[in-house]
């Protein structure tokens, strides 16, 4: 497999409930921590993209201030969105700009602000979080959907709230361990189960959260990413997908299919099978979501996802270990920058960078990300050699 | 007035299929069939897309369907917070239509169980608005 595209530089800010900082000034602590380990100037960064789902900016376009205070200008700039996704969407943007020869240099740049909304302007954009046309006149939002798939689940495989409530006590230990993650408390299966219910099935604490934070990814062409740093990690594989935005045009409520969809085309782009990946991350944007991505990524068969959750395969140590960073669940999640910080986080897996977090001899790594109600569907799989 | 009448609130009001809402009005749930290929889905459309012709014609659902899936409510969006709790679920019907919708709120929670035959019922609401529902069938 030729090795066309390294990602040569990662940073992230902390994810945080309210940073309290202007977009700008978020993007640049994620900026300036991209760029420490590599030796690059500004002005051999050929374009940059801006991630973010811009229904939470109070600033329209933000591309435009954001790459001015980064010091990007006159390269060119755009934005791109997928909801939850959209760094994910930006990084394939940034690997056809690359591979077709047009730029060598694209720094990805996901970010949101999601505090800058009233919690009045946050409900009014929850409740137009699917097709608002046929499905949000029923009041649908976000963790309905996901409500309705750990339904659907526990129907067609018996799987227990106490067992979907073990991805976020597996979580916590390693969001306890991530100091830039916004919840970093490490919770017993008595509180995931004992939190309110927020959508039945799920809890409190089976749900991600919305956070503030940036996280910027550097990539480069093969002969730069060599010049420029003595640890790039190449893009083996890049799988995409989309489902239907209407609720009751999937064909499934107990599996996800754009993720099945994506990740067999990452997996054949790359040339290897589930069983070769020795790191994931993936979308815990609930818990449930955790244990059907396990499945819909090959991790385990259909409706074995809990019992390698807990024969502890996806701790550290495991078989796969998934989500060593905390995840959404513990991380936060700002919608804009959530998949890029998934992507750095096996960046410094892949490089060995992750101390007490640090799988033992990762060479290939999988992210996956999901955006808005399973709409839309990323795998991204990268690898040390 | 035209699509915008569906629904508790609305954000869509102009679209090729608003006749949905005035079969809700006159209490019939109906949906589109292609006359070309016979493609049958919900929600309806006026473009096929299975053979994308544009030849369609409304066919009503009437008979009872299944529970899918449903979670309730504890927290509700902008111009629902006074419905809370409320039930939403997924009905599969025959020929592979599937509806999301409320379920009736006379239906204790408890009862309600994936697999329960359902019918969907269309409801009137306040100024002249209409949706349905998902009631025991």
């Amino acid at each position: 497999m030729e090795r066309d595209v390294a990602i040569v530089g990662v940073g992230q800010s902390p994810f945080m409930r309210k940073c309290g900082i202007s977009i700008g000034e978020l993007c640049f602590l994620a900026f300036k921590e991209a760029k420490e380990d590599i030796n690059l100037k500004n002005e051999q960064i050929d374009a940059s993209i801006i991630c973010s789902a811009t229904e939470y900016d109070k600033q329209r376009s933000p591309a435009g201030v954001v790459t001015e205070y980064l010091n990007l200008n006159h390269r060119p700039t755009f934005c791109v969105e997928s909801l939850c996704s959209s760094s994910s969407s930006g990084l394939r943007a940034a690997y056809s700009l690359i591979k077709s020869g047009l730029h060598n240099v694209v720094a990805v740049i996901g970010f949101q602000k999601m505090s800058e909304l009233t919690s009045s302007e946050a409900a009014e954009r929850m409740g137009r979080s699917g097709d608002v046309m046929w499905e949000s006149s029923f009041g649908l939002t976000m963790p309905a959907v996901f409500g309705m798939l750990a339904r659907a689940h526990s129907a067609t495989y018996g799987t227990t709230e106490e067992q979907m409530a073990k991805v976020r006590v597996k979580n916590s230990t390693y969001g306890a361990l991530n100091n830039k993650a916004a919840f970093r408390n490490k919770v017993t299966l008595e509180e995931v189960m004992n939190s309110r219910v927020v959508v039945s099935p799920l809890k409190v604490l089976d749900c991600c959260a919305n956070a503030d934070g940036a996280v910027v990814l550097i990539l480069a062409s093969r002969d730069i990413a060599k010049r420029i740093t003595s640890k790039p990690i190449w893009i083996h594989g890049l799988g995409a997908s989309s489902s239907p935005a209407t609720l009751a045009r999937r064909e499934t409520y107990s599996s996800i299919v754009c993720t099945r969809e994506a990740a067999k085309i990452a997996y054949g782009m790359a040339g290897i099978g589930p069983e070769d990946i020795d790191v994931a991350e993936v979308h815990d944007c609930f818990t449930i979501a955790e244990i059907i991505n396990y499945e819909d990524l090959g991790f385990a068969k259909p409706g074995e996802g809990v019992k390698l959750l807990e024969d502890r395969e996806t701790y550290l140590g495991g078989k796969i270990p998934v989500n060593i960073d905390g995840g959404l669940l513990c991380k936060g999640h700002p919608i804009g920058a959530t998949g890029a910080g998934q992507i750095r986080t096996i960046v410094r897996q892949l490089r060995g960078e992750c101390d007490e977090m640090q799988v033992k001899g990762a060479r290939i790594g999988l992210v996956h990300n999901m955006g808005g109600p399973a709409i839309y569907c990323f795998v991204t799989i990268l690898g040390r050699d | 007035m035209g699509f915008d009448r569906f629904g508790l609130k609305s954000f869509v009001s102009e679209t090729k299929v608003e006749d949905f809402v005035t079969y809700l009005q006159q209490g019939k749930i109906m949906t589109t069939r292609c006359k070309r290929c016979s493609a049958i889905t919900f929600p309806p459309r006026i473009d096929c897309i299975s053979c994308e012709s544009s030849e369609m014609e409304w066919v009503e659902i009437k008979e009872a369907g299944k529970l899918v899936t449903f979670t309730t409510l504890m927290y509700g969006p902008a111009g629902f917070e006074n419905q809370i709790p409320y039930t939403l679920g997924v009905v599969q019907f025959s020929q592979g239509i599937k509806m999301l919708g409320q379920i009736d709120k006379k239906i204790p929670v408890e009862e309600i169980r994936v697999g329960m035959e359902m019918k969907v019922v269309p409801i009137g609401l306040f100024q002249n608005r209409f949706t349905y529902q998902f009631e025991k069938a």
